[in-house]
């Protein structure tokens, strides 16, 4: 389905709608409100949708429920304080939200951590990627009425979540990486055991392929529901995953790796040409496993040597801005900093990817069947705290 | 034991001799016990522990042994409940739908023979009548969806309407290819047919009408899939899209009426699914008037619908849930031209062997 015939469906179904008033039998569109608590929302995000029977007419989400002001609060924290308050913006791979913050204020200070820091924060990362990226797998599932798969995600995240804990002491809300380097190096063991967990997580997504990818039922309800064009894709800003799996090879990973050490892997951007909702699982499923992959590399090629720069002990960024985006787990994540020299960060933007993800919701919902809009926004995938910050 | 059974007056006997009210007390009052058994055993056996285990968890372990007692506390917390009546909704029609429900579930009891005379009403039209009375179900259900007063318990109560409609036609036209074989539309005709058959001449374990009418058995499965609201046929219902549909301003006992009425209805259609395909009550062996089937029947039947609850709940544990239109082409583009074939090939059978 390309894009007129969408506009067009859109119309002709609104059409209807209107034509119906005018003749004997009298029916009426309905407004129906989606959220703000919903199951299939994550969080509170609320949809209005514009019905025609089943059809959307239009659906407009509305975002900003739990807005926490995180730009703002930065303002008030000194630089180690930050990654407090902005592993909370993806609350499923914390790790993530750090790195870009960190890898900014680090480029300012005109430092650069230790190739061991860089290594096992490319190890942290990908790990979380693991975490957050498995959960949707399960999740997706979930919003489908499978509800076998999200059990199977749960279980074995926790395996990802314990190796995590492990190493910086938090499951879900790390606080980790630091200004030049990381706080502490990875515990004694700990490359063996997360060997292990990395062939679970390999089982589990033969597992998923099987039980929920290879289903039927999940073709039918997937494929060719939720198309995104490459070029209107890409116009709408989206990254990450959900525009790989229209076709365009673009990883940040590989293309700007900066300050991670993803350059001296061996491994592959993984694209889908379909651009529908079974695309992007899809697409998210082949990059579990290609992180396990990396991981492994990275565990055979660390570096020893110290984990952390010669930082001041109390770290005051010099003016300047700067940009750092990388490859989150739910697309690019960057950070733009503006520093006039104090303890405090003058202002920070944050991009995040759900954010921009879910501003093609009102263009993509156009015209579908309501179940279709839960399958579509489960599978842009969206994290509520990344949307809101 | 056995000298007190074949001496004992049978079971029908003893009932013949009370008056028609005290009869139809003892009767309704069996039923009225089977109907909450059923729904707990099922409940517990498959929704709690099956799925547990699918899903690589233990369940209820805590009230009573293996969490045996989970659905009794449960339905006591139900008792507790306030009960709610949205302030819009029809409060007569929203009172009557769940009971409506759960009338439609109770009158298929009623038909369901466990043996030669263990039977609440042996009717001369059977099939017919609980085809006739499981679609009363779909009453209550629009009801309740109209009279919440709320968006998705009409989506919910519409859907439902709409999907239970196209999958009454596949449940009958399965059963059709039975009738034909039995040449009888009574249950316990159906039973004694069976247990009267002979595979290729060899009689020890009667005939069951799954061998002959396997693709009858499918679409009847799937069509009591459909008509259970279960997966991947949930749409009424569909928690991560309408929020529980019909369900959705139930609470306290009138929810647990929805849900016995759910389980219960799982259980005798089951039941009906046993006695249609798999033998129903008959043990072989036993001459089919032997007192000792009133004995042994039910727990035959017992067995039997386990097992047909089995599948039936392993397909809504594993499967996700079609798309509404894509549930009516399935029922109206496969399942109903497959059950005429069959019907066709059956009569074909039936008049030329």
């Amino acid at each position: 389905m390309n894009t007129t015939t969408r506009e067009q469906m859109a119309y002709i179904a609104g059409q209807a709608a209107d034509a119906r008033l005018n003749v004997e039998l009298e029916t009426e569109g309905m407004t129906l409100n989606i959220g703000p608590q919903h199951p299939a929302t994550h969080g509170t995000l609320r949809i209005v949708a514009r019905l025609d029977g089943e059809q959307v007419i239009e659906a407009e989400p509305i975002m900003g429920y739990m807005h926490r002001g995180y730009e703002k609060l930065t303002e008030v924290r000194t630089y180690p304080q930050v990654t407090t308050l902005i592993n909370r913006i993806d609350w499923l791979g914390s790790f993530a939200n750090e790195v870009p913050f960190i890898l900014a204020a680090e480029q300012l200070m005109e430092i650069e951590a230790p190739p061991r820091a860089q290594w096992i924060r490319t190890i942290l990362f990908e790990l979380s990627r693991i975490a957050n990226i498995s959960l949707f797998l399960g999740d997706m599932g979930v919003q489908l009425g499978a509800l076998t798969p999200v059990f199977y995600a749960f279980r074995d995240r926790e395996f990802v979540l314990n190796q995590i804990e492990a190493v910086t002491g938090g499951r879900f809300h790390p606080n980790f990486d630091r200004i030049g380097g990381l706080k502490d190096d990875l515990p004694a063991g700990w490359i063996e055991e997360t060997r292990e967990v990395l062939g679970k997580m390999r089982t589990f997504c033969d597992e998923l392929e099987d039980l929920l990818m290879g289903n039927e039922i999940f073709e039918v309800r997937t494929r060719g529901i939720g198309i995104i064009p490459a070029d209107v894709g890409l116009s709408y800003g989206l990254s990450g995953a959900n525009i790989r799996a229209s076709g365009v090879d673009w990883d940040i990973r590989r293309d700007n790796p900066c300050g991670l050490v993803y350059d001296e892997l061996d491994w592959q951007v993984w694209t889908h040409p379909d651009g529908d909702s079974f695309a992007r699982y899809w697409v998210r499923l082949q990059e579990v496993r290609e992180a396990t992959k990396m991981i492994e590399q990275l565990f055979d090629g660390l570096p020893s040597g110290p984990i952390m720069a010669k930082v001041p002990r109390i770290i005051k960024v010099p003016a300047g801005e700067a940009y750092v985006e990388t490859e989150n787990p739910l697309g690019a994540m960057g950070y733009y900093i503006v520093s006039q020299g104090e303890l405090v960060p003058f202002r920070v933007k944050i991009r995040s990817a759900s954010f921009n993800n879910l501003s093609i919701a009102p263009w993509l919902l156009k015209g579908v069947y309501v179940p279709d809009i839960i399958t579509i926004l489960a599978s842009l995938y969206f994290i509520l705290g990344d949307i809101d910050r | 034991m056995i000298a007190v059974l074949s001496s004992a007056p049978s079971a029908v006997g003893v009932l013949a001799d009370l008056s028609y009210w005290q009869q139809t007390v003892i009767k309704a009052g069996v039923v009225a016990v089977v109907i909450p058994t059923a729904a707990l055993i099922l409940g517990y056996v498959f929704l709690l522990k099956m799925m547990s285990f699918v899903q690589s968890r233990l369940g209820p372990m805590e009230a009573g042994p293996h969490g045996t007692l989970q659905l009794l506390a449960d339905g006591l917390k139900f008792l507790q409940k306030e009960d709610i009546f949205p302030e819009k909704s029809d409060r007569f029609v929203f009172a009557a739908a769940p009971v409506m429900v759960l009338v439609s579930t109770f009158l298929l009891y009623v038909a369901l023979p466990v043996g030669p005379d263990a039977v609440v009403s042996d009717l001369d039209a059977g099939v017919f009548y609980v085809l006739a009375v499981s679609s009363l179900s779909v009453v209550g259900i629009l009801m309740a969806g109209w009279a919440s007063a709320n968006k998705y318990a009409l989506i919910g109560g519409l859907r439902a309407a709409g999907q239970l409609i196209a999958y009454e036609l596949p449940l009958v036209l399965a059963v059709v290819g039975v009738i034909i074989q039995a040449g009888t539309l009574n249950l316990q005709g159906i039973v004694l047919a069976q247990a009267n058959g002979e595979i290729f001449g060899w009689g020890a374990i009667g005939f069951p009408y799954i061998f002959t009418q396997f693709a009858g058995f499918l679409i009847f499965l799937i069509a009591i899939q459909a008509e259970l609201t279960q997966p991947p046929f949930d749409m009424p219902v569909a928690e991560s899209e309408i929020v529980g549909g019909y369900q959705v301003e139930y609470t306290g006992f009138r929810f647990l009426f929805f849900f016995m009425g759910e389980f219960g209805t799982a259980f005798v259609f089951a039941g009906i699914a046993s006695v249609l395909f798999l033998g129903g009550w008959y043990v072989p062996g036993f001459d089919v008037d032997s007192n000792w089937l009133n004995l042994l029947g039910p727990i035959v039947m017992l067995v039997k619908i386990m097992a047909v609850s089995f599948l039936v709940f392993w397909f809504r544990f594993t499967y996700p849930r079609f798309r509404e239109d894509q549930l009516q082409k399935l029922a109206w583009k496969v399942l109903i031209p497959v059950a005429l074939a069959n019907i066709v090939i059956t009569g074909i059978l039936k008049v030329a062997v």
